[in-house]
C-alpha cells in the first residue's frame, strides 16, 4: 500500500516537473526568438466579409488581411467589401482609400426552358460540368446555359438563381463580383461587367442567325440594328454576334431595337429581398 | 477449350447481339455526299491537304498527320471538295470535317501500290505503309495504330493479342469480319507480328462466338497462330483483362500492355491493316452494327467514314417505332447522341437504338455500403467511396485513389443496387484530375 502511494506521489512529481521545465523552455525560446503577431491583422479580418471567395487573389480573408497590414495588397483588392468597411481599414492602416469600380456578374444567355429548345432529356447527375461529358450537354442551343446550376453552388454569396423556367440569374444586390462564378461555368457564359453598365447582349452563341434561332427565340441573330442605332463604338459584332462595349457602354433605350429581345436593360434590384435560408447558411 | 486465367470483377450483362448477329456484311450504296471529320483519332489533329473545290479520288489523301501521334484521314469516294466546315460529331463535340460532292464514278486512286512481298519487307516499310493508310484502333479507342506499334527499345515485345472478344453487348461486327474475312484477319496478324519482331501471336475470343473460334483454330493451322475461346464475361475485351486472361500477365497500375511486354490490335484493325498492305487500301470504310429492337432490319454494314447516321439507319430500313435513345457504340461504353445528323468515324463499331423498355429511368439513391461495386470493378476500384468524394468535388482524393486508372467499362454502375451514377463521376473525376495535372504542369514551366 505504502509503496502504491509513494508510486502515485513520484509519478506527479515527476509529471509537474517536467511540464514546468518545458513550458520555462518554450516561454523563453518565445521571448528571445518569437516573432510579433500584428494586432492589425485580427482588426483587419474582422472587417473583411469572411466569405474566403478569392476575390481578392489571396487565398482567403486572413491571408489577405495578413498581406494588408504588411502593405503587400490594397483594401480595395476585395471585391466583396462594403464601402464602409474598405474605409475603417484604410483607416486602420493610414493608407488613402483609392477608387473602386464595381463589378458584377452576368450570364450571357436568355434562352430558359420557355424560349429555347431542349435537344434530348437528360437526367444525368445535376452538374453542368458533368451534363457536358454526355454528347455535349443535351441543350438545342450548344452555348447556352444548361441551367444545372454550377454556377450557383460555387457562388459564396448565393447570389446565382436557377429559375424556375431552368436558366441561371444573377441577383445584382447580393453579387460582389469575386469572379468564382466566371471559373465555374463550362460553357463560359459569365462575365464580370461594371455594376453600372446599363445593358446586356444575353446570348453567346457565334453560329449563324436561322441555326440559332431554330433552337432559341431570343438569340441574337446579327441584325445589326442595334450597332447602327448606338454607333460602333459602344456595340461590335463579333462574327454574328453583337457585343456590348462594357468600356464605354450604350445607353439603355438601344434595347427597344432589338427585334429578338436578347438585347436587354439592366433591371434595378428587386425593392425587398425576403430572407433566403440559403443565404441565411452562407452569411452565418 | 483450356482453363484462363480469370480477371477479377466483371459484370454479364444480357449480350443482345441475335438480333444482327446472322445478318452478312453488306456494302453499303454510294451517297451524293459525305462528312468527313479531320479528327477521328486520339491524338494532334491531322493538317487538310485539299482545298475547296479540289477534285479526289477514292482512297485519295485529305489531310496528313500533323506529328507522330496522329493519323492521315482519306476520302471515301471520287468527286469534289464541297467545304470544309464545322460539324457536330458522335463525341458531343464538333470538329472541322471535309464535305465531299460524290460524282458518282467512285473512281480509286492508285497512290497506294499493293506490297505482295510484304513476308519479305522491311518491318519498316510495314508501318509506313499503316502510317499512310491512316489506319487507328478501330475497336472504338481510335488510337493511332502506329505508335502503338513502336514500343521504346527499353520495352521489349514478346506477345502480340487480337482482340476479338467483342465482349460489348450488342455489337457483332467483328464477329462478322472473323467468319467473312478469317484470311485477312490472319494475314492481318502476321504482317503486325512482323513489324513487331515477335513469333508468338495470339487470337483472344469470346466463347459465345464458337462458330469463329472453330473458323479461325482451322484457318490458323500451321500458321503458329494460337486461337483461345474466352469465358464470357463483360469486359473481357478491355485491354489488361485480356492480357492478363491470355498471358496471365498484370498491367501494372497507371502502365500500358508494352510495359508486360504485350500489344493489343483488334481484329477490325488487323484486317484494314492487310488490307493497306495487300491491297494498298486506305482506311476510309468499316464494318458497323446497327441494331436495336426499333430497327426494321438489324444487321453489319460496311460503311464509308463520312456517311451520316442517319443514312446508315436507312439502310437497316429505319425504324418500326421511336427509339427512347441513341447510343453511338455499345451500351455499356458508347455514347448517348441526340441527333442523326453526324457522321460515321474510323471508330464506330455500332449504332444502337433502344427502346423505350429497355432504357431505365433513375434517380441515384445514397450509397447503402454494399460493396458490389467493389465486386464488379475490373480495376479494383472502390467506385463507390470514389464517386462520394467526387460528388463533394474532391479530386484531390479521386486521384490518390487511382481514379485516373478507371477504364470507363460501366460494370459498377450497372452493378449498384443504389442507382449511383458512378461511372458517371469517375468520367468527370477523369477530366478532372487531367486538368489538374495540366494546370500544374503549366505552372512548373512558368
Ligand atoms: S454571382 Fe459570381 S461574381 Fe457574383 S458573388 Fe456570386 S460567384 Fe461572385
Ligand atoms: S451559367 Fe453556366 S454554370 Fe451556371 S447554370 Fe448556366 S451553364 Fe451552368
Ligand atoms: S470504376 Fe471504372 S473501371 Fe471500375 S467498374 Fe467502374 S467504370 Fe469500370
Ligand atoms: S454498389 Fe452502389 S450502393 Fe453498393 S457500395 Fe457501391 S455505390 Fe454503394
Amino acid at each position: 500500500m505504502n509503496a502504491q502511494v509513494l508510486q502515485a506521489v513520484w509519478a506527479v512529481v515527476l509529471l509537474t516537473g517536467t511540464g514546468t521545465v518545458l513550458g520555462l523552455v518554450v516561454g523563453i525560446v518565445v521571448k528571445l526568438f518569437g516573432a510579433e503577431i500584428d494586432p492589425r491583422i485580427e482588426e483587419i479580418e474582422g472587417l473583411l466579409p469572411g466569405a474566403n471567395c478569392g476575390g481578392c487573389g489571396f487565398a482567403g480573408c486572413v491571408a489577405f488581411a495578413e498581406a494588408l497590414a504588411h502593405g503587400k495588397a490594397e483594401p480595395t483588392a476585395c471585391p466583396s467589401n462594403s464601402a464602409a468597411a474598405v474605409e475603417r481599414i484604410c483607416a486602420l492602416l493610414g493608407v488613402a482609400a483609392g477608387t473602386r469600380n464595381p463589378k458584377v456578374a452576368v450570364v450571357l444567355c436568355g434562352g430558359d426552358n420557355a424560349k429555347a429548345r431542349q435537344a434530348a432529356l437528360y437526367n444525368g447527375v445535376v452538374d453542368c460540368k458533368d451534363a457536358m461529358l454526355v454528347a455535349g450537354g443535351a441543350k438545342g442551343c450548344r452555348f447556352g446555359c444548361l441551367g444545372l446550376g454550377t454556377c450557383a453552388r460555387a457562388c459564396p454569396f448565393a447570389a446565382i438563381e436557377i429559375t424556375a423556367a431552368g436558366i441561371a440569374r444573377v441577383h445584382r444586390e447580393f453579387c460582389t463580383g469575386c469572379g468564382k462564378c466566371v471559373a465555374a461555368c463550362p460553357r463560359n457564359l459569365i462575365r464580370l461587367v461594371p455594376a453600372d453598365a446599363p445593358v446586356h447582349v444575353l446570348c453567346s452563341s457565334p453560329e449563324k442567325g436561322a441555326a440559332k434561332r431554330g433552337v432559341c427565340e431570343v438569340a441574337c441573330i446579327g441584325c445589326r440594328k442595334c450597332v447602327k442605332a448606338s454607333g460602333e463604338d459602344h456595340i461590335t459584332m463579333n462574327g454574328f454576334l453583337a457585343v456590348v462595349n462594357y468600356d464605354n457602354p450604350p445607353t439603355a433605350e438601344v434595347a427597344a431595337v432589338c427585334p429578338t429581345g436578347c438585347l436587354v436593360a439592366t433591371t434595378p434590384p428587386a425593392e425587398t429581398e425576403t430572407a433566403d435560408p440559403a443565404r441565411e447558411m452562407v452569411h452565418a | 477449350m483450356p482453363e484462363q486465367v480469370r480477371f477479377r470483377g466483371g459484370v454479364h450483362p444480357d449480350d443482345g447481339k441475335s438480333l444482327s448477329q446472322a445478318a452478312a456484311i453488306q456494302d453499303a450504296p454510294l451517297l451524293e455526299t459525305y462528312t468527313v471529320p479531320l479528327l477521328q483519332h486520339i491524338g494532334a489533329p491531322p493538317k487538310l491537304v485539299v482545298a475547296k473545290g479540289g477534285k479526289v479520288l477514292r482512297g485519295q489523301r485529305l489531310a496528313e498527320p500533323s506529328g507522330f501521334v496522329s493519323a492521315a484521314v482519306h476520302a471515301p469516294t471520287s468527286g469534289t471538295v464541297k467545304e470544309v466546315t464545322e460539324v457536330a460529331l458522335p463525341t458531343g463535340r464538333t470538329g472541322p470535317a471535309v464535305v465531299l460532292q460524290a460524282d458518282g464514278e467512285d473512281k480509286a486512286d492508285e497512290g497506294l501500290a499493293p506490297l505482295t512481298d510484304w513476308a519479305e519487307a522491311e518491318p519498316q516499310v510495314l508501318k509506313q505503309r499503316i502510317v499512310d493508310a491512316g489506319i487507328v484502333g478501330m475497336g472504338g479507342a481510335a488510337f493511332p495504330t502506329a505508335v502503338k506499334l513502336s514500343p521504346p527499345a527499353t520495352k521489349p515485345i514478346s506477345v502480340l493479342i487480337l482482340n476479338g472478344v467483342e465482349c460489348e453487348p450488342c455489337l457483332t461486327a467483328d464477329h462478322r469480319l472473323m467468319l467473312e474475312q478469317p484470311e485477312a484477319v490472319l494475314t492481318g496478324a502476321r504482317i503486325l507480328a512482323r513489324v513487331l519482331g515477335v513469333r508468338t501471336v495470339r487470337i483472344g475470343i469470346e466463347a459465345n462466338k464458337p462458330d469463329a473460334i472453330a473458323l479461325l483454330t482451322e484457318k490458323a493451322r500451321g500458321t503458329g497462330i494460337e486461337v483461345s475461346g474466352l469465358r464470357v464475361r463483360y469486359p473481357q475485351g478491355a485491354e489488361k483483362q485480356l492480357i492478363h486472361a491470355l498471358t496471365g500477365r498484370k498491367v501494372p497500375a497507371g502502365g500500358l500492355p508494352m510495359d508486360v511486354g504485350v500489344v493489343v490490335q483488334n481484329v477490325g484493325t488487323a484486317v484494314a491493316v492487310a488490307e493497306a498492305v495487300t491491297l494498298g487500301k486506305t482506311l476510309y470504310e468499316r464494318v458497323t452494327t446497327i441494331t436495336g429492337r426499333p430497327v426494321v432490319r438489324p444487321g453489319n454494314w460496311r460503311l464509308r467514314v463520312g456517311t451520316p447516321y442517319a443514312k446508315a439507319l436507312e439502310l437497316a430500313g429505319g425504324v418500326s417505332f421511336d427509339p427512347a435513345k441513341i447510343i453511338s457504340g455499345g451500351p455499356m461504353m458508347g455514347f448517348a447522341v441526340y441527333s442523326l445528323d453526324i457522321p460515321v468515324m474510323k471508330s464506330t463499331s455500332g449504332i444502337l437504338l433502344l427502346a423505350r423498355e429497355d432504357v431505365t429511368q433513375f434517380t441515384g439513391e445514397a450509397c447503402i455500403r454494399c460493396g458490389r461495386c467493389v465486386d464488379a470493378c475490373p480495376m479494383a476500384l472502390m467506385p463507390g467511396t470514389l464517386s462520394v468524394q467526387i460528388e463533394n468535388e474532391r479530386f484531390d482524393l479521386a486521384e490518390t485513389w487511382h481514379a485516373l486508372d478507371c477504364i470507363e467499362c460501366g460494370c459498377c454502375a450497372y452493378a449498384c443496387p443504389a442507382h449511383r451514377p458512378l461511372v458517371q463521376h469517375l468520367r468527370r473525376a477523369k477530366q478532372e484530375v487531367m486538368a489538374r495535372r495540366r494546370a500544374a504542369e503549366n505552372k512548373s514551366k512558368r
